[in-house]
């Protein structure tokens, strides 16, 4: 996975989320995005997975540029899966029909197919008992896998994740970063936006620490944690140690 | 158990094993209040009630209350497509489409029905040469209502979160298809207790077509009244008879409203 950022900028009214961030990232399998809240994670995860398009500046992704064009964005955005914070499922649905409808009406499987492979991906992730309820009937861990089964089902080239883990209990959180290591072990491209520094240094090779709208650090995740160069992540490493 | 705790709705978690007693008694003397009231009131005016007069005509207050019937089930059906299209007009971003949409909800909300009937039989109607008074009163009952089922669907389509409409985008979804498989029916679902309160105020409203001479369920028992000189005879079936109709679909809008705040 090659990842490409140009002087991107990201305003939303008055307040610039991005500032002028620039990231080379070449022949990584797993990126961990980190850095303070508020800092432009999210917003650069939200941008790399062509959600919105940058106020300016230019990302490319494998030799993709994601512009501004909105229809080239949605094609995008069908080739990668994007998992929320808050798991963002269909309330209406059951588990089962929030992974199966996407892979009917926007990738062309058949009813019957679109089911099958949404039934394995539930067993994959032990969640066959829970096929036929609704997200309002499942706990936060339940309900963050179904979502990535759902990211999954399509089998994109690269799964983009935003602090998947912060809504949830250690318990939970255990289970559903049980789940992110299956997919990294699956081969699977990843970039996350994470607190989780354990996670990201045993997970991620590469480590891009973002702060303040701009990129602070990058480098091999363990060197980037461990011994950090600039004084900014020392700050802000030194920070998550202490707790 | 005491005098009072027969009175009192159990708090939650109470186990108590004579609920239904409790209900059954406490709404028995709600009844009986309500009929003492109505009892004494009558009491007072020494009516000589005419029970045999308003009997005899009892297939007319069944025609009209069959009139009713039919003409608000064709008006909401009317009404939901024009509450539909207003909608999705508001929700344009062709300017003229959204304005008219605008304007037509907030007229008809802003002016009474009994004027709007009369500018749209005697104005409207009269120009396009619409003879037929029951289309008229059909035609006139669903604009209304639309601008109501406008607003209440609207606001449906409001309530769905933003981060369903990520959520949406991130799987690649079109803008047609976020509006069909993600906001139209959680916008349906979160409208519908609205809805079948507006279906019960359309039944009950659809009673002013009675000034154009529609003979529907009200006019029916104005006539009986007219006939027989018995208005309470006339007037109590007429209450009956609309309450058949509008006590199960409140019942109903209840019962989804219960099985909704399930769902989410």
């Amino acid at each position: 996975m090659k990842l490409f950022l140009k002087d991107v900028v990201q305003s939303y009214g008055g307040l610039r989320a991005l500032d002028g961030l620039d990231l080379a990232v070449e022949d990584t399998s797993c990126l961990a995005l980190i850095g303070p809240s508020g800092g432009g994670k999210s917003t650069t995860l939200r941008l790399l997975s062509g959600l919105e398009a940058p106020t300016s500046g230019s990302i490319v992704i494998n030799g993709q540029e994601i512009g501004d064009d909105t229809d080239r964005r949605r094609r995008f955005r069908k080739q990668v899966g994007i998992v929320f914070q808050a798991y963002n499922l269909f309330p209406h649905l059951t588990a089962l029909a929030n992974v199966a409808l996407p892979l009917e009406k926007v990738h062309g499987y058949s009813t019957t197919d679109a089911i099958l492979k949404s039934e394995s991906l539930f067993e994959r992730f032990q969640l066959e008992d829970h096929m036929m309820k609704k997200p309002a009937e499942l706990s936060g861990g339940q309900n963050q896998r179904v979502a990535i089964a759902r990211a999954i089902a399509p089998d994109p080239d690269i799964v983009f994740l935003d602090e998947p883990t912060s809504a949830l209990d250690p318990e939970m959180t255990a289970e559903v970063l049980d789940a992110i290591y299956g997919l990294i072990e699956g081969e699977k491209r990843i970039v996350i936006a994470t607190h989780q520094m354990g996670f990201a240094q045993r997970a991620a090779d590469t480590v891009a620490l973002i702060a303040e709208g701009k990129l602070v650090e990058t480098g091999p995740s363990k060197q980037v944690i461990e011994t950090p160069n600039t004084p900014r992540a020392q700050k802000f490493l030194e920070a998550c140690l202490d707790r | 158990m005491s005098f009072n705790s027969l009175f009192l709705e159990p708090r939650k978690g109470n186990t108590a094993k004579n609920k239904s007693v409790r209900k059954a008694v406490s709404f028995l003397v709600a009844i009986l209040t309500l009929s003492i009231v109505l009892f004494a009131s009558f009491a007072t005016l020494s009516y000589q009630w005419n029970w045999e007069a308003a009997f005899r005509y009892r297939l007319k207050f069944l025609d009209g209350w069959f009139t009713t019937l039919k003409i608000s089930s064709v008006s909401f059906i009317f009404a939901f497509v024009i509450g539909s299209l207003s909608t999705l007009c508001s929700k344009s971003r062709f300017l003229p489409l959204k304005y008219l949409s605008l304007l037509y909800v907030e007229l008809i909300r802003g002016t009474p029905l009994l004027v709007q009937i009369f500018l749209f039989y005697y104005v409207i109607a009269d120009a396009a040469n619409v003879q037929n008074r029951y289309v008229v009163g059909v035609a006139i009952m669903a604009i209304f209502s639309g601008a109501y089922i406008s607003e209440i669907l609207r606001a449906g389509i409001e309530s769905v979160g933003r981060s369903q409409l990520l959520s949406a985008k991130s799987i690649g979804f079109t803008e047609y298809q976020t509006f069909r498989y993600v906001i139209a029916p959680q916008a349906l679902r979160s409208s519908l207790p609205a809805l079948a309160g507006q279906t019960a105020n359309l039944i009950k409203d659809s009673s002013l077509l009675s000034i154009i001479a529609i003979s529907e369920f009200t006019l029916n028992a104005q006539e009986v009244n007219a006939i027989t000189y018995s208005s309470f005879e006339s007037f109590f079936p007429l209450a009956i008879g609309y309450l058949i109709i509008t006590l199960p679909i409140m019942r109903l809008s209840r019962y989804i409203e219960e099985r909704l705040r399930y769902d989410t």
